[in-house]
């Protein structure tokens, strides 16, 4: 980023010339052009998921809330389904991360060492997963096999290693860590288990954050593949199977709607309820998303070293 | 062991290296001990399954397990390419594949080449920020947006429509339309996380180049041509092998979801075949279904071993 800086105020010493500016102002055109894209469907779904039945349904919603009302949030937070759905999520992402990110680390930390014999092969072995798997019926009787149908653990155990999770944590500790720092651990007397709880972890930090969010977010979090192979126990769905449920099947539980008598404002919750429900599975991520963005780009960067 | 590590003067070449390679991964073997359970999993959960793959070369059973099963060679293989389904599945495939290949490469690319030419801080990262932002949003959400926002009676869509006076189109129930709305909603959610990794790159090119650009008085149209894109080359292309290798992997989650008996003739992907096949079905078939996946599998893996090979001799840049 340092680089970054120089060359701009280096830049912003020189004239720009006629073309420069023309081309200057297109690309700032361009790019409000591609945000406002962006936003557009955001702010609609949002706007319309603070609005009235009535105005979701005569399609009197662009960008602001017409007629301002919480009905679509009231009827969610009654549902019991959604929030089941989501501490669900919770948990297979808690325990999951916990697990995937272990997994990860004393994985690669070995295998960032070139002192390792097979180490070669090893890693091959894992990145080999990345470009070839035996599919979606063999990996499903190894799953049945093993007697995790239908239970928490399924959700957990078969994502274990992403192999380009792997591989950016391997990249991490060979670039970040000096071979003479473990030298002279080993000179200290350590053991390999000592350098790696004492020396190694505490300078895994920075990865440990790029892991945890990459796993929770693209294995956990937002996933339904896992589960709709693996579960077919209700009290274990999570939280986008049930919104599969609803936002795609349009399967609304009857009961959520019985105060509603009047058919037409009946339908028009289904569609509120449907914008308030796909805010409020967003919100999460959302929040966190900004804070975490840094880390996800840092993540992108090591991957991009290789 | 002990007694041999005495310098004796008797032990062949051969003999010395095998024990030095012996010290060698004694001396680690705490290592070995934590690469044990990632292991353990890898040949669990992984290489398992690829030994089970072989029932796509049997008439598998429950009964009879893996091995007792009867073999049958190609025979699932065949019955696949004379089935009526081979065609539009593969074609389906291919299309969506390449029609996202195409409209998603480039668009991330001129993003950050877009947004690199930005100086002010605040105005580059809130754009940053909004084009980040999709890539956080669940499949089932993405798709449920979809449905909403084209909604033919209360989507944003129809509103725009009927403030024109025109008829609301229905465009998610119109296979015609499947392809695109898979495609641009896809450009839609990736574009900016895809811009990240070239963004990085774009902050590691020698300012020095641009500075002697300007002297000589190229314009920044042209500093983009000459020096920004060829920075760019090799990621971009290491990147379109990955992505090339994956051209069958056409994503499941999202295909799935979208599919509704409308548009089944454009939208049945390898993928959701496979799935259907094998666990929907009322009449399931492990084997056949194996036997599509194993070959998605394997066309796959040749096709990322040609692309990589073709684009280092074409660009001297590949994935290894």
């Amino acid at each position: 980023m340092a680089t970054m800086k120089s060359y701009e105020s280096n830049i912003n010493t020189v004239n720009e010339s006629y073309i420069d500016r023309i081309f200057l102002m297109s690309n700032t055109t361009l790019l409000l052009v591609v945000t406002t894209i962006i936003l557009l469907p955001l702010v609609y779904i949002v706007s319309a998921s603070f609005s009235s039945a009535e105005a979701v349904i005569a399609g009197k919603v662009t960008l602001w809330p017409v007629d301002f009302s919480l009905l679509g949030y009231e009827t969610i937070f009654e549902h019991k389904k959604v929030w089941n759905g989501f501490a669900n999520s919770i948990f297979y992402t808690f325990f999951g991360t916990i697990f995937n990110v272990i997994m990860t680390i004393i994985a690669a930390y070995p295998l960032s060492r070139n002192d390792l014999v097979g180490r070669r092969f090893i890693t091959f072995a894992f990145i080999f997963t990345m470009l070839f798997s035996g599919g979606l019926i063999p990996t499903y009787m190894v799953v049945r096999d093993l007697g995790l149908l239908n239970t928490r653990w399924a959700m957990i155990l078969p994502t274990g290693i992403g192999p380009f999770n792997l591989l950016i944590t391997i990249t991490f500790f060979r670039t970040t860590i000096p071979p003479e720092l473990i030298e002279a651990a080993r000179i200290d007397g350590a053991s390999d288990f000592r350098t790696f709880r004492s020396v190694i972890l505490p300078l895994a930090r920075p990865i440990i954050a790029v892991l945890t969010l990459f796993y929770a977010v693209n294995t956990h979090w937002n996933t339904y593949f896992q589960a709709l192979i693996y579960l077919k126990d209700q009290d274990l769905f999570p939280l986008q199977i049930v919104l599969r449920e609803i936002l795609i099947q349009n399967s609304i539980d009857a009961s959520m709607l019985i105060d509603v008598e009047d058919l037409v404002a009946r339908e028009g919750l289904r569609d509120l309820l449907k914008f308030s429900l796909i805010v409020v599975a967003s919100v999460p991520v959302m929040i966190i998303y900004p804070f975490v963005q840094r880390h996800f780009v840092k993540g992108m960067m090591i991957g991009s070293v290789k | 062991m002990e007694t041999k590590a005495k310098r004796g003067s008797g032990r062949s070449a051969s003999e010395e290296r095998a024990y030095r390679l012996w010290l060698r991964i004694r001396r680690n073997w705490q290592l070995y001990v934590l690469l044990f359970l990632p292991i353990v999993w890898l040949i669990v959960f992984r290489y398992a399954p690829m030994y089970g793959a072989q029932i796509a070369f049997r008439q598998y059973s429950p009964a009879f397990g893996i091995e007792g099963s009867p073999w049958v060679g190609f025979a699932n293989f065949v019955r696949f390419f004379n089935s009526p389904k081979f065609e539009p599945v593969i074609i389906n495939t291919l299309v969506l594949s390449f029609y996202s290949l195409i409209a998603g490469f480039p668009i991330p690319i001129i993003l950050a080449l877009s947004l690199n030419q930005v100086k002010a801080r605040l105005f580059r990262s809130s754009v940053q920020m909004i084009t980040y932002a999709p890539h956080f949003i669940s499949t089932v959400v993405i798709v449920g947006m979809l449905f909403q926002f084209l909604h033919p009676r209360v989507g944003f869509t129809a509103v725009l429509a009927n403030a024109l006076g025109l008829n609301a189109p229905n465009w998610m129930g119109d296979p015609g339309a499947f392809r695109h709305i898979f495609v641009w909603s896809g450009v839609w959610q990736e574009m900016g996380f895809g811009a990240i990794i070239y963004l990085a790159v774009l902050s590691t090119i020698d300012p020095s180049l641009h500075e002697a650009a300007v002297v000589d008085g190229a314009s920044r149209l042209q500093r983009i041509r000459y020096i920004d894109i060829p920075g760019l080359m090799p990621t971009a292309m290491v990147l379109l092998v990955l992505s090339t290798g994956r051209v069958l992997e056409i994503s499941f989650e999202k295909v799935y979801l979208m599919q509704s008996p409308l548009n089944l003739a454009v939208s049945e992907v390898i993928n959701t075949y496979v799935y259907k096949v094998g666990l929907l079905s009322p009449i399931l078939d492990f084997s056949y279904s194996t036997a599509i996946g194993l070959l998605k599998g394997i066309v796959g893996l040749v096709l990322i071993i040609a692309v990589n090979h073709a684009a280092r001799r074409l660009t001297e840049n590949s994935v290894w």
